[in-house]
Formats: C-alpha cells, structure tokens, sequence
C-alpha cells in the first residue's frame, strides 16, 4: 500500500532542516489510500467480565504518527497487541494494509507490522548486531539463518540511527536509549510498514527521549505508519501528528494533537489539573510555536521562586517543567 | 548533551525517499544520514560502510574456521584415544589400521593391532561422541529454549526415567538391548509427565514445566532408591548402583545403530530450528511478533532434546555436567545465537566426553565411572566459569 513519498508539506518552508518539526509537518494521509490500519469494532477482555476494550475503532495511515494516551489500565497495550497479533479480540476486526489480520500468517503479520518493546532482556549476551539481525526473521525461508548479506543489511539499519559503531557490544551492556535505538534498528530490518511502540521512552532519560521521538517522526515522514502508547501528553503534542485518548476500554477523542489534546480532556483523562498552552520557540526553526502541557500545582504546590503563588494559575511556560523543546 | 545538529540539505533532498514497502527486498537508502544525525549527533565521521561490512564478513568467517579447527582438534583427539589403553598403540598405526578398515587406503594390518582399533576401542569411541554430542547440543537446545543459563538436558526429568527403567530392567534380568529401550521408554515417559504437569497445570508456562520436570525428576529417583532397596546386594545393586554412575564400557557396535540415527535426526531438527530457537532466546511476544511459530519451535526443541537425551541416557548411563557445561564453554567461543552455537557445542561435547572417558579408562586398573568423572571435572569449571561471566548470565 503505496508507502510513497507523502512526507511533506509546503507549508513548513523555511523550516525543512529542522527536524524538531518533522511530525507535527506531516500532512494527513490522503484518503484514497489503503489505510494501514484499520480497527473497527475490537474488543478484548480476560475471563467473562474483565473488559479491557470496548467497540474501539480508529484508522491509520502512512506517514502518521498516532500516539495513544490515557491513564493505567484504559487499554492502551491490550490494543497494540490486538494490533500484533499477540492477543486474539473477541468481537471486530482489525485490516493490516487492507488485509484482515486472521488472514495473514505469523510471518505475513511479521513483515507488515514491527513491534518495538520497552526493552528486551535475555540472560544471554547477544550483541547489538545479533538483536538487529533478527528483523530478518519473517523475511527467511523457514529453515534458514542469516547469511553475510542480512548481517550486512542489519549493521546498515544501525548505521543508519547512528550506532553502527555498537555493533559488537552486547545488548545488554548498553544504555537505554542505545536499547533502544537497536530495537527501533531491528524494525527497520523487518521492513515493516507499519511500527508500533509500547511506550518507548519510559525508561530514557531526557536527551535519549528525544533523540528516539525525533527518529520515530523521522521515520513516520518517510512513510511508516507509527503507533505509539505514551504517558507525556506533550509527547503527542510535539512529536505526532495524531492522538488517540483512551478511557477504559473506549476512545474518547480522535483528531490532530492540537485539537484533541487540550487541558479540559486531560484534566478529565488523567484527573489532575493540566494545562496546554503555546510555547513559542526562537525563530529561525520553521515552527514558530509548539504546544505543551503542564500540570498546575494547587495551592500547596511548590511555588517558582520569585512568583507569588497567585501567578501560577497563568502557568504558561512556567520553569517548574520545562516542555520537551529540543531545537534549542 | 549535544542538541541534535540540523542535517544539511543534501541530506534533506533524500530524505522524502518512500519508505520499502513490506515484503520487498532493498531498504530505502534516503534519510540515512538524517536519522543517523537526528539520533546521535555526537558520533564522529562515520567509517566507510564498506570496510566494516568486510570486517564483519572476517568475523562469519573467523566463525567457520572455528569449528573447522574444533573439528580437526576432535579427529586429533580420536586418533589419540584409539591409541590409549594397556594395549598402547602409535597414531600411525591407529591410522593404518583406520584407513584399511574404513577407506581401505594401504594394506591389511593384522592381529591384535586391528582387533584392538577396530572391536575393542571403535565402539567405546564412538559412544563418547555419540553421547558427548547428544548431551551438549541438547543443553544447548534447553538453554536457549528455558532463556536460562543453568538448566541442564535432564531438566525434565529425563535422566531419572531412564534411570529407573535401566534399574528395573537389571533387576528383573532384561538383555542390554532391551535394557536399553525400557530405559529410553522410561525417560520419554518422565519427559512427557513433565509436559503433562505444564500443560494441564501451567497452562503451558515454562516455568511450570521446568518445575513439573523437577517433580519427575524426583519422584522417578525415589522409585530408582526403591528398586535399589530391593535389589540383591550380591549381584543386581551393585550393577545398577554401576549404571547409574554412568559408563561406556558395555557400548557395542550394533547397540549405536539406533541410538546413532536417532541422535542424527534430532541433531538435523536442532539444526533446521536453529535460527527461530536463537529468536526465542529474546522473549515470547517479541518473537511472535517476528513471525516465529512458538508452539511448533517449543514442540521441535523439546522432542528433539528429549530423544537425544533419553539415547544417551539409555547408552552410557547418567553422565551429568557434560549438558550444562559445554554449552557455556562453546558460548564464549561463538556467543550466544544457537545456529553458531549448535555444532560448536556439539563438537566440544564430544571432544569432552572422548577425553574424559580416555582418563576414565586409563588413568587406574580399574574402569573408572563417568558421570563421577564429569561431576568432578564440570563442578570447579562450572565455577570458574560463574566467575568469568556469571555477572552476564544471572
């Protein structure tokens, strides 16, 4: 399903050579095209009334970012493995690039849709090189292994977020975002159209959460279809360019982050008071403005020194939390 | 930190390049270096492509030429021990000797020369690596497919089935042969309660199955002390009591037939798995999602160890420590990916068990029992090891 080169809007101009922008540039996908998934109807729960989703429906294209927020347990995971295929639903279907989801085999599912973890863990050193290699698995015939030619194309994939030069050392010797990066490596490898992340940046510090988000929307622009669960309403609003919110078991919001993700709905979501306002950033960046949120501390909050504690209801870009602004 | 440096338009003009569609061959090359600076902005130039890709194809063949030397090590290691013994014999003669019999290069060699080389040592030979081969390889297989270290072939209470079917069948005076089958019926039958457990109790969990083999495995080892407890301690206690302590002494060229196949079989299953088992290793949904067949992967590896491991239990007794050691010695030659580790670990298992059966039978008058060799040998090597990596593994 034409993955093709819908990667970017006239109107970013001047702004092309940031990346800090990439996502929030995207166009949304046309909708002539085959989406790349289409969920209708799904539903799973454990045991009789153990519900997790309820009736979800939500249709994704290429060269979207989608980020899927809500509070523990309002059914985020138990989508994305529906999605994989790793949990069977109950009721509805899900389309994988028009095909449905219980037609494909294992290994058809494997080669449209990648899944990247949190992290892995082995009691064994496999090196980044070995975890890489395996996104060749679905593309090998049955009984083969991987040859010098897949080797070489995995060390290509880490070459191509920047870490070719880990190759050799074992996985697990690595920090998180370096994990990380060889796992997002290895879904390159799987050449799969579609990426889904489970809350790829919970582990991170702050300087690998952004390097791994600016890659994930370097990726969506090149026409990936990304799905990706997050607890940073700000991660939807600067990264993506759709955001799904999520409320035991049910969507209740759908559209463009600037739309969908406002103070009110999470304040409702997350049931703290929170607060999106517009952050506006230096020029010479293209976007002019990114939107983030901030929680707003009552009156026992902390107050910024210097600031009466009545300026903190016009909390905007307060210095208590600094919005994940990496262009600076 | 450094902040992520802007990619300069060149890299900008390739960027928009379609991303491959799935299924097709060939990655998109545009935007490399965009992600790559986007990613890692501290990383230096980077080194050519090429150069690398010639250092890594160094490697896949540094792996070759090691398990080309394991193998010229082992051929080495057989031609010795035909030569060890009371009746010493020179390597050349053992060559002779073989290359007359098996290729019939050169002339007959006569007398005790040939009947030494070719009745008396060949089948204690071939059963070490019969035997070494089908352990090693089977705790490799059980350890990439547990995810765990520190599990051995007998993990599902293999050994001790066949323990107590060979104690049965020398205490109610069973021929080797069908010493063997009972022996390798049980074991299957200890391997397949352990399933049972897993299944109906655990839901097919690992864990639970690693815990319904060590239920098997003790319950068929009481049943092994009552058959010991009611045994003659004039003639069949100590025969079992033997048995069990592991030995190749009663190897015979028609009893490897069958136990050869069956090794060579499983040893092929182990090898056509070799590369999803190596997936696995990483994590079950994460495998799944690479398109591995879990359940028919799971099936594969478990018969085939357990077949493999249930022969060489019904051969030479039970000989611990070869399956859990080797497979970590031949870890640290070619790391952990099975399809690398499986004939490495399988060579060295052989080799091992070759050279332990050469002390066994040389070092004293007497013939020494095997698995008390290995337990003694294995036990501080398994230490050292723990010691060099045990931080990796735990």
């Amino acid at each position: 399903m034409a993955l093709t080169g819908r990667t970017r809007t006239s109107e970013n101009g001047n702004g092309e050579t940031h990346p800090d922008q990439s996502a929030p540039g995207l166009p949304a996908a046309s909708s002539t095209d085959t989406p790349q998934v289409e969920v209708s109807g799904l539903s799973f729960g454990y045991g009789r009334n153990g519900h997790r989703i309820v009736d979800v429906s939500l249709t994704v294209h290429a060269a979207e970012v989608c980020c899927l927020l809500g509070p523990n347990g309002a059914g985020k995971t138990t989508l994305l493995r529906c999605l994989l295929g790793l949990l069977r639903p109950h009721g509805g279907t899900v389309r994988l690039a028009g095909r449905d989801l219980t037609d494909l085999t294992p290994r058809e599912l494997a080669r449209r849709v990648a899944y990247v973890p949190q992290s892995t863990s082995s009691p064994f050193p496999f090196t980044a090189l070995d975890i890489a290699v395996m996104g060749r698995t679905p593309h090998l015939g049955l009984l083969e292994a991987p040859n010098a030619t897949d080797r070489r194309g995995a060390l290509e994939q880490l070459d191509r977020l920047g870490i070719a030069h880990l190759a050799e050392r074992s996985f697990a010797a690595l920090s998180g975002g370096e994990r990380q990066l060889v796992l997002l490596a290895r879904a390159l490898v799987q050449q799969a159209g579609i990426l889904i992340l489970d809350e790829p940046t919970a582990a991170l510090d702050y300087g690998n959460e952004v390097r791994t988000l600016l890659v994930v929307a370097e990726l969506a622009r090149e026409g990936h279809c990304i799905i990706m669960t997050t607890h940073q309403p700000s991660h939807a609003l600067t990264y993506s360019n759709r955001a799904v919110l999520m409320r035991a078991g049910a969507v209740i919001a759908d559209g463009h982050p600037d739309d969908v993700v406002t103070g009110e709905r999470l304040s409702d979501l997350y049931g703290v008071p929170v607060h999106v306002t517009g952050v506006s950033l230096p020029p010479g960046h293209g976007r002019a403005e990114i939107r983030t949120c901030v929680p707003i501390p009552g009156p026992s909050g902390i107050a910024p020194s210097g600031t009466a504690p009545s300026g903190i209801a016009q909390a905007g870009p307060a210095p208590t939390a600094p919005p994940p602004r990496s262009g600076r | 930190m450094s902040r992520p440096a802007p990619p300069s338009d060149a890299d900008h003009d390739a960027a928009p390049v379609p991303a491959t569609r799935p299924g097709e061959g060939g990655s998109g090359d545009g935007g490399q270096a965009t992600i790559a600076s986007a990613a890692t902005p501290s990383t230096g130039a980077p080194k050519g492509r090429g150069g690398r890709a010639t250092a890594r194809l160094r490697l896949t063949l540094g792996d070759h030429l090691r398990v080309v030397t394991l193998g010229v090590v082992l051929l080495v290691l057989v031609v010795i021990s035909f030569g060890l013994g009371r009746f010493a014999l020179s390597p050349w003669t053992v060559l002779r000797v073989l290359g007359h019999e098996l290729f019939g290069i050169g002339d007959a060699v006569g007398g005790q020369d040939r009947a030494v080389v070719m009745d008396i040592r060949m089948p204690r030979i071939l059963a070490a690596l019969l035997v070494g081969a089908a352990l090693a390889s089977s705790g490799a297989a059980y350890q990439t497919m547990f995810r765990n270290p520190l599990v051995s072939p007998e993990i599902l209470g293999v050994a001790a089935g066949a323990g107590f079917g060979a104690s049965v069948s020398i205490l109610i005076g069973l021929d080797t042969t069908l010493l063997q089958i009972v022996s390798f019926g049980c074991g299957l039958s200890a391997a397949a309660l352990s399933m049972a457990i897993a299944r109906f109790v655990g839901r097919g969990s690992l864990i639970i199955l690693v815990l319904g083999g060590i239920i098997i495995g003790a319950m068929f080892n009481a049943l092994i002390s009552s058959v010991q407890y009611f045994a003659n301690p004039e003639t069949t206690l100590p025969e079992i009591t033997f048995w069990l302590f592991g030995s190749l002494a009663r190897a015979s060229m028609h009893g490897l037939i069958v136990p050869a196949i069956i090794v060579g079989v499983c040893l092929c299953i182990l090898y056509a798995v070799r590369w999803q088992l190596t997936v696995l290793a990483t994590g079950d949904d994460e495998a799944r999602s690479l398109g591995v067949n879990r359940a028919r992967i799971w099936a594969l590896t478990i018969g085939a160890s357990t077949l493999m491991t249930a022969t060489a239990v019904s051969v030479a007794g039970i000989i611990g420590w070869v399956g859990l050691v080797v497979p970590h010695l031949a870890r640290f030659i070619v790391g952990p990916s099975f399809n690398r580790l499986l004939p490495v670990a399988a060579l060295i298992g052989a080799a091992y068990l070759l050279a332990v059966d050469d002390v066994a039978r040389t070092a004293t008058s007497l013939d020494l029992p095997l698995g008390i060799l290995t337990a003694l040998i294995g036990a501080p090597f398994f230490v050292g090891l723990l010691a060099k990596a045990g931080r990796q593994w735990l």
